[in-house]
């Protein structure tokens, strides 16, 4: 890191620092922070990850193994504890600036709205990953699911439907952080939103779970999501301003 | 001037309708096949409305961002509301037709369920509006999440269409299965021009309601503040 | 700032906002509560958008980034992270104004507000004194030549007023600029060279400070203020 600095010290003798190299910097500081701030209390990582696990013990009473295939389910099962426990963490994305006016600060600061609204999605991202990551093996465990066989695809749909949902969460997270009813109101604008990419998951996580490779039928579901990221990660990035912005 | 438009529209609006009414009722020959499907007139203009409101929600919002002008995002959240309504009808119209043809309340159709979503989406705009009080940052906040509905809707559309490609399910319409009659399409679009006109109305009337109430909002803050 | 107004609504809180602040002047800023003084600054800092106007600073446009990166804004919360230390907290605000040596930087910051002794010290454990001495080493941290500080003087105890004084007086000598909203008239007053009144959403007086300001703090009101 400090070679960097030095690195970067010395381009700035020479009058100020590339725009695209800072706004990486800034993106990479607010990333570091959110991520430093979350590692040091656990509270979003502990409590995602601990009501994941009991959405998927209480399911087990829903369906009785012996009779119903729960691979049919398993997709929908798995998508549906993760879009319930990110929404806890991605709250508190935004709630976090809250405290001591911190969200001012970074505002008034030389940040482009686009760029913040970018690390703080970066930052929720890798949260949501981790949880996912855990929660998932504790998945395939609980629910006898093998991964290996379509590990690689099931890394891609995770990525993808995970990206989809930090999206939406971090630009609702932004939307409702001076709202009365915050905690209320993101999953009640979030969920709605939310429903192409998790249906695309939900469908592709089952079949893959059942070892089956991506159909030629399955694909237009992984376009969905490829089409809905790049979309609303464009549509948020250029509009996240109006938010910001009194 | 203004007053004398709204009532000939709502008139207007209100003799479509009947006379679409009658016709259906009295003068169409009943279906055999169908059941009750005198309630597709209202059915399916409700959803072209509904979604007309949604994508016109779209423009008007774009143009309060671009121009500031709060008399837009009156509009939008005029539009919005009445199609959300209109929503609701081709939803609750939806769900009769489906218990007298096939005796269920609900069926995982494409277009019940697309609308669904559509309604959340919307509902939800409506709830964040109620939530703000500040004129200024609920217009913004409102089109922003305006903007990114439209976009969704049609995600959702396409999505759940597919969906049922793959997945069939008990499909609501008469005009994939049997074929309907001379005439018979007609009075769906004569229909649509009629709810057309009450909704523009209806939308006029909630524009001056936002007017006035932000006209109130800005007395009450101008007593408090000095 | 040049014709600027704010709405809320239908309600202007700014009206036909005309100011203009020189380079190197400290201006103090003035009025009742609800006159609009946060606003005033909240537009300054790039916080919020006139409905109306322009505000330039420097020539440039208030919300761009090159400006930003010049103005320090000093607001009622410390805006700092409870869950990192001194140094860290210091350093994110480094980055964020592209500073090309933000460690050396922010441990000189703590020095100047005696904080280096606790620079690896969470803020969640500092005393109020120290937290408030944090947030003014975060504002001069990119040594801003515009500063914006709401009623500065309300909420620090005597410690914190002596290092922001000290800054204050350095920024001077620089030749940066500061406006500073206060209710603390006589303290405020010491440090201006020049004073603005708003009252009701309108500058009802902007001009260098007088002698009679200084002599009987009610002047201003009284003779520029209604009743």
């Amino acid at each position: 890191m400090e070679k960097t600095e030095a690195l970067v010290g010395r381009a700035s003798a020479r009058g100020g620092l590339q725009p695209a190299f800072l706004g990486l910097r800034q993106c990479l500081a607010i990333v570091a922070k959110d991520l430093r701030s979350e590692i040091r209390t656990k509270e979003a990582l502990n409590t995602s990850l601990a009501f994941s696990v009991v959405i998927f013990v209480l399911f087990s009473f829903a369906f009785d193994p012996g009779v119903l295939n729960v691979q049919d389910f398993s997709g929908g099962l798995l998508w549906l504890a993760f879009a319930f426990a990110g929404a806890l963490s991605l709250n508190r994305s935004f709630a976090r600036e809250l405290q001591n006016d911190c969200l001012d600060a970074l505002v008034a600061s030389p940040i482009a709205p686009g760029i913040l609204f970018l690390g703080k999605a970066i930052a929720n991202f890798v949260l949501l990953l981790a949880v996912e990551i855990v929660a998932l093996a504790v998945f395939s465990v609980m629910y006898d699911v093998h991964l290996r066989p379509q590990l690689g695809s099931i890394v891609l749909v995770t990525l993808l439907t995970t990206w989809a949902v930090t999206v939406i969460g971090t630009a609702f997270s932004a939307l409702t952080v001076n709202l009365r009813m915050r905690e209320l109101m993101l999953p009640i604008l979030t969920y709605p939103f939310l429903i192409p990419p998790l249906m695309a998951a939900i469908l592709l996580t089952t079949d893959l779970f059942a070892g089956k490779p991506i159909s030629a039928d399955n694909t237009i579901w992984v376009r969905v999501l490829v089409a809905f990221d790049v979309i609303f990660s464009l549509l948020a990035v250029v509009f996240i301003d109006i938010v910001l912005v009194g | 001037m203004r007053d004398k438009i709204l009532y000939i529209l709502a008139l207007v609006g209100l003799v479509l309708v009947s006379w679409t009414l009658y016709k259906v009722w009295f003068v169409l020959p009943k279906q055999a096949n169908v059941a009750a499907y005198q309630i597709l007139y209202f059915h399916v203009p409700a959803a072209f409305t509904a979604f007309t409101g949604f994508f016109t929600a779209l423009v008007m919002s774009g143009l309060y961002l671009k121009t500031g002008s709060l008399k837009y995002d009156a509009l939008a959240a005029g539009v919005t509301e009445v199609a959300v309504v209109f929503a609701s009808i081709n939803l609750v119209t939806g769900m009769i037709w489906a218990r007298y043809a096939w005796g269920i309340w609900w069926t995982w159709d494409a277009r019940l369920t697309t609308m669904l979503t559509c309604w959340l989406i919307y509902a939800g705009y409506l709830i964040l509006r109620r939530a703000i009080d500040e004129p200024t940052q609920r217009a913004k906040l409102s089109a922003f999440l305006s903007i990114l509905g439209c976009v969704d809707v049609a995600f959702v559309y396409k999505s759940i269409e597919w969906f049922r490609t793959q997945h069939p399910s008990p499909v609501l319409s008469v005009r994939s299965g049997g074929g309907m009659g001379p005439g018979m399409e007609a009075p769906i679009y004569w229909n649509w021009l009629g709810l057309a006109c009450i909704a523009t109305v209806l939308i006029i009337i909630r524009m001056r309601q936002e007017e006035v109430a932000r006209e109130i909002d800005s007395l009450r803050r101008a007593a408090h503040a000095y | 700032m040049d014709a600027v107004w704010k709405y809320y609504g239908d309600f202007p809180a700014l009206k036909n906002i005309v100011l203009q602040v020189s380079a190197g002047s400290t201006v103090a800023l003035l009025g009742r509560n609800g006159a609009g003084k946060t606003t005033l600054l909240r537009i300054l800092a790039g916080l919020s958008k006139p409905s109306q106007g322009q505000v330039r600073v420097q020539g440039a446009d208030a919300r761009q980034e090159s400006t930003r990166r010049r103005i320090g804004v000093l607001g009622h919360g410390i805006s700092l992270y409870d869950e990192l230390s001194a140094i860290e907290n210091l350093m994110v605000f480094g980055r964020l104004y592209g500073l090309p040596d933000p460690v050396e930087r922010a441990d000189e910051m703590l020095q100047r507000t005696g904080l280096d002794r606790v620079r690896d010290g969470l803020v969640r454990e500092f005393s109020r004194g120290m937290r408030q001495r944090l947030a003014i080493a975060r504002v001069f941290l990119h040594s801003p030549d515009l500063l914006l500080l709401d009623e500065p003087f309300t909420a620090l105890d005597d410690r914190a007023i002596a290092v922001l004084h000290s800054l204050l007086a350095e920024t001077h000598q620089r030749g940066g600029t500061v406006v500073m909203s206060t209710h603390q008239l006589r303290e405020a007053l010491e440090l201006a060279t020049h004073v603005a009144l708003i009252q009701r959403g309108q500058i009802a007086f902007a001009g260098e400070r007088r002698q009679e300001m200084l002599d009987d703090t009610g002047w201003l009101y009284r003779t520029y203020g209604e009743n």
